[in-house]
């Protein structure tokens, strides 16, 4: 029984969710196409690199939702008024947010995001040059000039031995 | 025991890892915070649903009085269950409620609201959905809570409940009423 | 009946694995050999009890029961045979129940390989599997129990998602989870050698072969779930830096630093207690990962429906397992001391570094995936953190690794003189300039440079790999004697030529794909990088549980008709979801993709057109690394070593090995 309720519940939660599944009065998708074909690669280009908030893993390109359609003629009309992708990602943001653009923005809050791989990369290349060194110098000095000189003649009493 | 602290930064490090991740149980990871907040409405004239010829003006909304503008239409199964909601909202008469029926035909609306029951003062034809854009709409239903002068303090994604509209929305309209001044925490998005 | 046996049986499971679990863990502590001697029967038994748990599901399902909750949630009457099957494992309970029944499978199969180890040590480590497994199946029986009943029993049940009524859907769980569960075996043997205060080259010898398997095995689960996700999500992407993928994608990269970590640590000795913190990393990864898609934590196509509460309860035992290793390990790792000492160039100075590029990139994979959560709790708004930063940051890492790749096999064990290293190297890395400046004057320049470094990066992986085998055949005496070179060597070059094999697959895609959104009308034809695709014909499809639209085209080139595709997009019943049959020209060279967009007013449909230069190679050389380490866990020397160790040693004896 609290498996039934369980999944009605979750039917009820992916309602909730995504309410622009159920159809809207009016559909049809819209045909944006620019016959130049520099532009048209950077309308999908573009498209492609902005999140669809409804199918919210899916891109302005790929989605189905309407509010994707809606969306790409928007961008289709801004496009051919002459406005810039950084016009265009300024419009989108002002409306939605910054999590409308798949790629973060670099500002205060995002140093850490985009230079923290490398900061990392050349902080663990050094710690490692720097370990392998230390070790190498700990283990040199651990053996004094007496103990080495006894340690020669150990190995060359070895090498004679062994070509016998 | 003396732990050299190179040997403990793992432990460290999941440590802050659980505390993030635990944390990041308690939002819903498919909310989008709305950039309008604490902003002017974004400016529009549209038909008004209910008087043919009249239209509904963005300015309206500044005319000193708080308000409630909720996204709908009649295809919306969730507005459909938030619709006791908003009737029980309006029948208190604490705050009008606006509407803007977003990408819906006149007809299908105006039969809607017939059956259902109307909360609108009055409701805004959104048929293209271009001003539901401006207002970062994603979903219906969304609501927006919108001071006397006419500034966006919260927005709800998705249907009102009991719940929210008792500690959140409720009390952010009463100060508001009152004039007195916000704290950061009462206003923003929920989902 | 059946699902009360079912159920019976996971509480059955529960009470072995407890035994499993507490007596030789205890009888370790204690020297005590009977409790000892309690690990293996009880890792059958339990293993037993689980494998009947999931054929009772399993029953269930092929019966159609809708009784059962769990099956009525993700199976119908009209589903075909085979993906009543695989819906076991396609919703959170059966998912959790293929989990634990994989992982039983390792704990056996550890179980019988494992009469060699000192008893003592294999205890630990079927014990420590038992306590793994102990959460696992409480987890399952107080909330996540796939044989609920529901009464009254629905009529027909909701269907299996249409996207996974595939033929992936067979292979890539089931692969997957045996690469991630696998892990648990790695971590197990370093959990087992940390409690009894020993990391030796013993351990490192035995933990080598299941690190391997598990290591292949994940690396084709997550082959097959990117070449499964590029025909079946209808957009020819075949990596979306997507929460879930990220989540398998972070136990192996730590899974790889570990294969190279322990084959240092068994050869020379050294790095240890850095093997014993990769070995615990991997498999906290894996639970991390069985977290992040199960919790609701990020939205993701992946994602099991979300729930928070499952989540607390995955997070809180992922906190207990990963912070009482990680305790352990801060205790006894100060006192391994690693023998060795290797000078700043040296082969293992090499593998190192290595390690630290790989553990960083994932790092980095991490930190991208979960900075979006950091951002809001800081409250600072919400970013999203999406494919062109994971690229921005993925490439130059991986292709630092390649460098170094080349080196790293030449390189000698604890001393290498650079200048006769870069000496040995020079005609490899003149070969690799070459070839690489003939490919980049073939397609008419340098098209960026990342195109230019992936290329001669990926020449200079295989001109090392191949110099390094065919100088090991001639000190050996010429190609005859290739028999007596180790079948892991081959494995290392093998996999190593999967790795280049793989980046001109992905560098050629990045670069040269064409992708394409055309509208069409019957006879209509648009053309794309030179070939011509003609709509022909559009008409109606139904199948056992869908219904759709089919497109039929023909493809030319050059006036020459080549192909023709058919294209679906169908929308199943009872759901209402829709799924696009993409159609694929695959080729060696290249693979030309259809799929259908939506249908406009006008009746013509949106088609999205690509072709997909060398993308099979993507899928090819991961598939040749896998064979690499294939190879290499099923090397002689193991088996050889085992039974070695059978005949020498005494039970409950010291390991043999460098140790100090």
């Amino acid at each position: 029984m609290k498996a039934l309720s369980g999944s009605l519940l979750f039917v009820l939660a992916v309602l909730v969710a995504v309410p622009v599944a159920a159809e809207p009065a009016q559909s049809g998708a819209g045909w944006h196409h620019f016959d130049n074909p520099a532009k048209e690669q950077r309308y999908q280009n573009l498209l492609g690199n902005l999140r669809c908030l409804v199918c919210q893993d899916e891109s302005l390109l790929d989605s189905n939702a309407d509010l994707a359609a809606d969306l790409r003629a928007q961008i289709f009309l801004m496009m051919k008024s002459g406005e810039s992708n950084a016009q265009i990602k300024q419009y989108l943001t002002n409306r939605y947010g910054d999590y409308v653009l798949f790629k973060p923005p670099l500002d205060y809050r995002t140093y850490a995001l985009w230079f923290g791989p490398f900061a990392l990369a050349l902080l663990g290349l050094v710690v490692l040059v720097w370990s392998i060194r230390h070790r190498s110098r700990e283990r040199a000095a651990a053996v004094s000039d007496e103990e080495r000189a006894r340690i020669d003649e150990l190995l060359r009493a070895t090498e004679r031995n062994d070509k016998q | 025991m003396r732990i050299p602290l190179r040997f403990l930064v793992p432990l460290l490090f999941f440590g802050v890892l659980v505390g993030l991740l635990g944390w990041g149980l308690t939002r819903d990871p498919s909310l989008v915070p709305s950039p309008l907040i604490n902003k002017p409405v974004p400016t529009f004239t549209l038909p008004e649903l209910k008087q043919p010829g009249k239209t509904f003006s963005s300015a309206r909304l500044a005319r000193g009085h708080v308000a409630l503008v909720n996204v709908w239409a009649s295809w919306c199964v969730s507005c459909r269950a938030e619709h006791p909601m908003l009737l029980q909202i309006a029948r208190s008469g604490i705050v009008p409620i606006y509407g803007l029926d977003y990408k819906d035909t006149r007809k299908a609306a105006l039969n809607w609201l017939d059956e259902f029951g109307d909360p609108y003062r009055a409701v805004a034809q959104d048929k293209s959905g271009k001003v539901g854009i401006n207002w970062g709409v994603y979903g219906v239903p969304e609501t927006y809570v919108v001071d006397g002068k006419g500034i966006i303090r919260y927005k709800r994604v998705g249907p009102i409940t009991p719940k929210v509209w008792k500690q959140k929305m409720r009390p952010l309209i009463v100060r508001l009423k009152n004039g007195e001044p916000l704290t950061k925490g009462e206003t923003g998005t929920s989902g | 009946m059946i699902p009360e046996i079912g159920n019976f049986a996971l509480i059955m499971a529960l009470s072995l694995a407890l035994m499993q679990a507490a007596l030789p863990l205890l009888g370790a502590w204690r020297r005590n050999e009977s409790w000892m001697a309690v690990a293996r029967p009880a890792t059958f038994g339990h293993g037993a009890f689980v494998l009947l748990a999931f054929g009772c599901l399993a029953f269930s399902f092929l019966t159609s029961n809708f009784s059962v909750a769990y099956v009525a949630e993700n199976s119908n009457t009209a589903l075909p045979m085979i993906y009543k099957f695989t819906a076991v494992w396609g919703g959170h309970e059966g998912s959790m129940l293929l989990w634990v029944t994989i992982l039983s499978v390792w704990g056996v199969a550890v179980a019988i390989f494992s009469r060699s180890l000192p008893q003592v040590f294999s205890s630990r480590v079927l014990g420590v599997l038992g306590l793994i497994a102990t959460g696992f199946l409480l987890y399952m029986l107080f909330t996540a129990n796939p044989f609920t009943r529901s009464f009254p029993a629905p009529a027909q049940g909701r269907d299996l998602n249409p996207l996974l009524q595939d033929p992936g859907m067979v292979g890539h769980p089931p692969m997957l989870y045996l690469g991630y569960v696998g892990f648990a075996v790695a971590f197990a043997f370093a959990i087992a050698a940390l409690l009894g205060g020993r990391l030796d080259s013993a351990w490192a010898r035995w933990s080598r072969p299941w690190t391997a398997a598990a290591w292949v095995f994940l690396t084709c689960g997550i082959t097959l779930g990117s070449a499964w996700s590029y025909y079946v999500l209808g957009w020819g992407g075949w990596w979306f830096w997507d929460p879930v993928e990220n989540a398998s994608f972070m136990p192996w990269l730590v899974g790889t630093a570990l294969i190279h970590s322990i084959a240092v640590t068994e050869k020379r000795g050294t790095f240890k207690a850095w093997t014993a913190l990769l070995a615990i990393a991997a498999f906290s990864l894996s639970l991390l990962g069985t977290f992040i898609v199960r919790s609701g934590l990020l939205t993701s196509v992946h994602a099991f429906a979300v729930s928070p509460t499952r989540g607390i309860y995955i997070l809180s035992f992922l906190g207990i397992v990963v912070g009482a290793s990680l305790i352990l390990y801060a205790i006894r790792a100060p006192a391994i001391r690693s023998v060795g000492n290797f000078s700043l160039i040296s082969r293992e100075s090499f593998l190192l570094a290595n390690n630290v590029l790989l553990v960083v990139t994932c790092a980095a994979v991490l930190l991208g995936t979960l900075y979006p959560i950091l951002i809001e709790a800081l409250g600072m708004g919400r970013i999203s953190v999406g494919p062109p930063y994971f690229d921005a940051v993925f490439v130059p890492l991986m292709l630092a690794l390649t460098l170094l790749l080349g080196f790293g096999p030449a390189a000698s064990w604890r001393r290498a003189e650079p200048a006769a290293l870069a000496r040995q190297l020079r005609g490899a890395f003149i070969a690799s300039v070459v070839a690489a400046g003939v490919v980049i004057i073939a397609v008419g320049g340098v098209r960026s440079a990342e195109l230019a470094l992936t290329l001669f990066l990926a020449f200079w992986v295989v001109s090392t790999s191949l110099r390094g085998v065919y100088q090991r055949l001639r000190n050996r005496g010429g190609i005859r004697r290739w028999r007596s070179v180790p079948r892991g060597f081959y494995g290392m070059h093998i996999a190593h030529i999967g790795v280049a094999v793989f980046m001109l697959g992905v560098g050629v895609v990045s670069t040269f794909a064409v992708k394409q959104t055309v509208r069409l009308a019957p006879g209509q034809s648009a053309t794309v990088a030179g070939y011509s695709f003609r709509l022909d014909k559009m008409k109606q499809v139904s199948g056992p549980n869908y219904q759709g639209n089919e497109g039929i085209f023909t493809v030319s080139r050059n006036g020459h008709q080549l192909y023709t595709m058919d294209t679906q997009k169908r929308m199943y019943q009872p759901s209402g979801t829709p799924r696009s049959m993409a159609a694929i020209q695959a080729g060696f060279t290249r693979d030309l993709f259809l799929a259908l967009g939506q249908q406009l007013d006008d009746g013509s449909w949106t088609v999205r057109v690509r072709y997909m230069p060398l993308v099979r190679w993507i899928w090819g050389g991961a598939l040749i690394m896998a064979l690499g380490g294939l190879l290499a866990f099923t090397d002689r020397r193991y088996r050889l070593a085992m039974q070695h160790e059978r005949i020498r040693l005494p039970e409950g004896a010291p390991s043999s090995g460098v140790d100090g």
